[in-house]
């Protein structure tokens, strides 16, 4: 079953009488441990297909699926719970708690989840020493360098063992060198979980981490998007 | 909630900007809490010192003691009435008084009663007196002699008793014929005839229907019986002062919601966004809101403990003539009034948090 499954998804925007087009008719699946890079120009439509297949957005129509579920169908609250679980996010802007350390920060979504607190320390402290922070646990985001508070980004997006990992922009703020191995550490974390992911990019040199790229122009996705690798 | 207890022990400095002004409000509602307390006991203990469950009060006296008046045939009138237990005059005479310890002349208060009851025991012997322990903080001491009224009528102190001042002035309880001395030596304008009392504090038989005997009562002599709570608001000036002081102090309780609210609606606009971070990665609006009013609640309990410390450290440097009363209940009638003002206040940016849009978190949306 494919982890990611878009059917004919539009996204229409109003802002002052004018109907802005931000997903026209778009078809995707990703499949279970597949990454796929979304590439496209500033207002191409990237970020609003990332928002609507993390539940952060809903389809002005058209149908989402994630792990086989409907998720057009949800409550405001479904969709929350829905966040909570199934999606883990990396933001362009990395948005970490600016008063929890890099372990808290981790522990949070385990906490939303449920999850007991000590199976949620032992993965957080397994996910901080693969991505190499395990001297860093207690540090703020303040004290951490921007490679540091991404990657910190990234464990907290795997903390809740997601069916889907979205990527926006993860190395923008990054340097090619560091950005390099941001991409290096995503594709090992996320193939080592079996975890798909969609990685939102303007960047070519990252596409190469990928599984595959599909590129978004006006809202329109590639013709090959819906057929998986 | 762990969040938030962590941003406030990560980031105390955040919240001093709310803390310290509802600390000075805290204070502000406490000593004025205090002050009201002192006031009310002191203007009105000369009536709760008896313990009565009803004050007959003359027709004519329009609720007022120092009006009113009963003689013997209307005490023996009382005592008849059934359910009635006991029946004890009382008269009180407003003087000056030259006592020990003072250079002034004093404003002071003797009081002749009948019977023991309340805080009150059996009266003295003619020419002694019980003396509120208030006199006790002016310096005068167990055998002192206070010269009473114009006559310099001497009574000597003979005990102590607590909490039976009235309108603020220390009070002297004597037996009735020494009351009834001291006032026609020093009162020519408003003699008493032997027999006669201005109310009469009358205490019922235990499970009557306290009111039914008060009806009765003055069904029978065409009197005017309060309960002690009615007789204690009839005092004059009581209930002004009650509904002024109480005005400020819940005027106060409301600045405490604006200056929370205030202060939250602040504090929302700045996080927003990590509220939305927190939105887009499961974290519901519930959970959010019931942060923000921990916050705002741990925010009140530690001005709570900032002012009342304070407001202690005042009361114990004040001079004995501020009549406050340092009482628990009053701490704690603020503590409950700073609480619910603080969660009202908090709860104002709970609309707010709603609307924040967790698409925000990743830019899109409009």
């Amino acid at each position: 079953m494919p982890a990611l499954e878009f059917h004919e998804v539009n996204k229409t925007y109003r802002t002052g009488g004018t109907d802005i087009v931000a997903l026209d008719h778009a078809n995707l699946t990703v499949d279970d441990d597949e990454i796929v890079a979304l590439l496209g120009p500033s207002g191409s439509g990237k970020t609003t297909l990332l928002s609507i297949a993390g539940g952060l957005l809903t389809p002005t129509n058209g149908a989402v699926h994630v792990g086989g579920n409907d998720i057009t169908s949800y409550s405001a609250k479904e969709l929350t719970q829905f966040r909570a679980r199934s999606v883990g996010f990396v933001f362009q802007t990395v948005n970490l708690v600016p008063f929890l350390t890099a372990r808290e920060n981790l522990l949070v979504v385990a906490r939303i989840t449920g999850l007991p607190s000590k199976t949620a320390a032992r993965r957080a402290d397994t996910l901080l020493k693969e991505l190499g922070l395990d001297h860093r646990a207690q540090n703020l985001p303040t004290q951490l360098s921007g490679g540091e508070r991404q990657r910190v980004a990234i464990g907290r997006a795997l903390m809740n063992e997601p069916e889907l990992v979205l990527f926006d922009e993860p190395t923008s703020a990054l340097d090619t060198s560091l950005g390099e191995q941001v991409m290096e550490l995503i594709r090992k974390e996320v193939k080592g979980r079996e975890t798909a992911s969609v990685i939102v990019t303007h960047d070519t040199r990252m596409t190469a981490h990928a599984d595959r790229t599909i590129h978004i122009v006006d809202g329109r996705l590639d013709a090959g998007a819906a057929q998986p690798a | 909630m762990r969040l938030a207890m962590r941003e406030l022990i990560r980031r105390p400095a955040r919240f001093v900007s709310a803390a310290g002004p509802l600390t000075l409000l805290v204070l502000l509602m406490l000593f004025l809490g205090w002050l009201l307390d002192g006031l009310f006991l002191g203007s009105t203990g000369a009536i709760r010192a008896h313990g009565a469950d009803g004050f007959v009060f003359s027709a004519d006296a329009r609720e007022s003691l120092l009006r009113s008046s009963v003689d013997e045939g209307d005490l023996n009138a009382i005592a008849a009435v059934d359910g009635v237990e006991s029946v004890s005059g009382i008269g009180v005479s407003l003087l000056g008084a030259e006592v020990p310890g003072e250079d002034d002349v004093a404003n002071v208060v003797v009081a002749g009663y009948q019977l023991a009851g309340g805080v009150l025991p059996e009266p003295p012997a003619p020419g002694t007196a019980w003396a509120d322990r208030q006199f006790n903080a002016l310096g005068a001491g167990i055998g002192d002699v206070v010269l009473v009224g114009p006559a310099a009528t001497p009574i000597e102190i003979v005990g102590w008793v607590d909490d039976t001042n009235y309108l603020l002035l220390n009070t002297l309880w004597v037996d009735p014929e020494t009351w009834r001395e001291i006032q026609n030596a020093n009162r020519p304008d408003a003699i008493v005839a032997p027999g006669e009392f201005q109310v009469a504090a009358v205490t019922t038989v235990d499970g009557i229907d306290e009111a039914a005997v008060r009806s009765a009562i003055d069904a029978t002599l065409g009197t005017e019986t309060l309960t002690e709570q009615e007789a204690v608001l009839a005092i004059p000036g009581v209930p002004e002062q009650n509904a002024t002081i109480g005005a400020v102090i819940y005027a106060t309780a409301v600045v405490v919601a604006l200056v929370v609210g205030l202060f939250f609606a602040l504090i929302t606009l700045e996080r927003t966004g990590i509220y939305a971070l927190l939105k887009a990665i499961g974290v519901h609006n519930r959970s959010l809101a019931v942060g923000l009013v921990t916050q705002a609640l741990l925010v009140a309990l530690v001005a709570f403990i900032a002012g009342g410390a304070f407001g202690l450290f005042l009361g114990s440097v004040m001079p004995a003539e501020v009549p406050l009363e340092l009482s628990v209940g009053r701490a704690v009638f603020v503590l409950i009034a700073v609480a619910v003002a603080a969660v009202a206040g908090s709860l104002a940016s709970l609309r707010r948090i709603v609307r924040i849009d967790p698409a925000s978190a990743i830019g899109a949306g409009v």
